[in-house]
């Protein structure tokens, strides 16, 4: 295969035919060069997906309260569904084993004062276990404990850029802040991979929020982690016995589709993923069709080629070529070409999704690029497609006779 | 060198019908002959030098090439046959357009699997030979006829073959380089080579020094010159 001499015989027909090279390579290159975009527009799709549901457990199931929309067991349509602390305590009795973490939580908006700084954020008031389920890191202090809760502390654990907000370079770490009136102590500061939204909370002790903000046993939400020994099917048909249990404890009509929701991000991700691969195979599918009409493009050309070369591989025949020499040439030459062409339209892709996925971020395309093994398999796929491509012809060739080829003009 | 007993060829015309165009061709070339294969067009004299040439295979009879007998050769011995033993020289000069006349005079070298660097000696060398030296670097097209030719010749003689046979080697060319290639292929005859030449130009046949005459494929004369 690694023939200096041979090397020198194509690259020599190749460049003393350009026009032919150029066009024969076009085919395959274009080819390539879809694939490149549409494989890294894919990515880019799935980058999208896959930050959106980096922001909390995978497993974490949300237990949301709404109105109803059907009247049922004497109880008005629209009605407010309210969940409380009983609801907490409910579920938690029914389903300590398939529950991993549990979190109540009470929502507030709120203005915050600290020395001149003043910003609007949001409170969201949980139990301490809430951290492990929204994934907040802590670089600063601690999170909410239990005490806190007992006690109805004045603490709070705030996000990362509430700290930058208000306290500048300095540390919020022990110093209180003023929120609606009411003086709180900083006791942690978190982090979060879930975006600056996340980084902008505030939070507090529910039973401390539930003294100040109504003197009541309100909850805006519930959220939990499911046992992660249960599978995505265990999973779900706890999350629907838990719904059957809130709907019938809240005396709301089981058609009913928004008295109360529970959301499992398990399912929605598997959608999600379900929704990928059959992205990724329609992208696949194009790809190799598009790569595919790019080999049949340059082993028909290759045919033409051969056959415009009829007379000069008759002198070589005649001047001692073996058969093996001529299918050898014809060969490699057409994947030296396929290589080529394809590395061109790989570059161009990768160069052009460099240049523009910035811009695509808009169009919920992420960072579109490919990877390296996605390279290295493209090419050998090149290489493989080169001698598939290659096949047709270079048989064509040895069967030349050095006669005909010579009499041809 | 060259001994043929009995020789057939024909070729299929349609589904059926066979054209008969070599019938028992009997002939005996000696090492450093100069032989002159004449008829009309249709007598068979290029399809014999086909055969001869190992470019084609013969029917019936028997083929002696370097007392080697020719029977059942597969594309790839007939090639390294024809690179060790046979020098060809064509009408139309058959010199690859793209290569300069240097690379030409290679090209037979390479099939031999010498090396890149006494390819290009050995080659410059058979140049100079035939007096092109300095248009080693020249494409064919810059070339003239004749000179095109004897880069043809240069590359034939280049593996240093058994025989040289060459097809109506003038046949495009006027007559003062006729002439000239004539010479060439006079003085490499002189040398030791056997020369096989097919043309119908008694000119041409009378330079050499044995003229066989084929007609409808038979041969029908057979003389020395006396040259």
């Amino acid at each position: 295969m690694f023939d200096l001499d041979r090397w020198g015989e194509i690259f020599q027909a190749i460049s003393k035919n350009k026009l032919r090279t150029v066009l024969t390579g076009f085919t395959v290159a274009f080819a390539i060069l879809l694939f490149t975009l549409l494989f890294g527009i894919g990515n880019g799709l799935q980058n999208t997906f896959k930050s959106q549901f980096k922001d909390g457990a995978e497993n974490a199931v949300y237990i949301m309260p709404g109105r109803t929309t059907k009247a049922y067991k004497g109880n008005q349509i629209d009605k407010r569904i309210q969940l409380k602390n009983g609801d907490y305590k409910a579920i938690l009795h029914k389903y300590e084993d398939k529950i991993e973490y549990i979190s109540s939580r009470v929502y507030k908006g709120v203005r915050a004062i600290y020395k001149s700084e003043v910003g609007n954020y949001t409170v969201r008031a949980v139990n301490p276990n809430h951290q492990f389920i929204e994934k907040s890191i802590i670089i600063k202090g601690r999170f909410l404990n239990q005490f806190d809760l007992n006690k109805k502390a004045k603490v709070l654990a705030i996000g990362r850029l509430v700290e930058k907000d208000l306290f500048g370079k300095h540390s919020a770490l022990n110093k209180f802040i003023t929120l609606n009136g009411i003086n709180y102590k900083v006791i942690g500061v978190f982090k979060d991979v879930g975006g600056d939204w996340e980084e902008r909370v505030i939070n507090m002790p529910i039973s401390t929020a539930q003294g100040i903000f109504g003197n009541n046993d309100h909850l805006d939400q519930i959220v939990l982690t499911y046992n992660p020994a249960m599978d995505i099917n265990q999973s779900l048909s706890f999350t629907n016995n838990l719904l059957k249990f809130l709907k019938k404890k809240h005396q709301i009509s089981p058609k009913d589709q928004s008295g109360i929701r529970v959301k499992n991000v398990a399912k929605d991700k598997k959608d999600v993923n379900n929704f990928m691969n059959v992205l990724n195979f329609i992208i696949l599918f194009i790809g190799f069709g598009t790569l595919i009409a790019g080999i049949i493009g340059i082993s028909n050309i290759m045919i033409f080629v051969v056959k415009e070369r009829t007379k000069e591989l008759g002198i070589r025949k005649a001047l001692g070529a073996k058969p093996k020499a001529i299918i050898g040439m014809i060969l490699q030459e057409s994947i030296l070409i396929t290589a080529l062409a394809g590395y061109v339209g790989l570059m161009l892709g990768m160069a052009i999704l460099n240049w523009f996925g910035p811009a695509l971020k808009s169009f919920f395309i992420k960072d579109p690029s490919v990877s390296r093994g996605v390279v290295i398999g493209a090419t050998i796929i090149l290489i493989i497609a080169g001698a598939i491509a290659g096949y047709v012809p270079a048989k064509r060739a040895a069967r030349v006779k050095p006669i005909e080829a010579l009499n041809a003009n | 060198m060259i001994k043929l007993n009995n020789l057939h060829k024909s070729y299929p015309i349609g589904k059926k019908d066979f054209l008969h165009v070599l019938k028992g061709i009997d002939l005996h070339i000696k090492e450093g002959e100069f032989v002159s294969i004449m008829g009309s067009s249709g007598s068979g004299k290029s399809t014999l030098l086909n055969i001869v040439g190992l470019l084609d295979h013969h029917d019936e009879g028997d083929y002696f090439l370097n007392d080697k007998k020719i029977e059942k050769l597969n594309e790839s011995k007939a090639a390294g046959l024809r690179n060790k033993f046979l020098g060809f020289v064509f009408q139309s000069f058959n010199l690859i357009s793209y290569k300069t006349a240097l690379e030409n005079v290679a090209l037979p070298l390479y099939y031999s699997g010498v090396s890149r660097k006494e390819r290009q000696i050995i080659a410059l060398e058979y140049l100079d030979k035939v007096g092109l030296k300095d248009w080693a670097k020249h494409l064919p097209n810059e070339l003239s006829g004749g000179q095109k030719q004897r880069v043809a010749i240069a590359r034939a003689l280049v593996t240093k073959p058994k025989v040289v046979l060459a097809d109506e080697p003038t046949g495009a060319l006027d007559s003062t380089t006729t002439d000239s290639v004539m010479e060439l292929l006079k003085d490499i005859n002189k040398e030791g080579m056997t020369v096989f030449v097919i043309t119908h130009e008694e000119e041409v046949a009378a330079q050499t020094k044995r003229i066989v005459r084929l007609k409808d494929g038979r041969i029908i004369s057979d003389e020395l010159t006396g040259n």
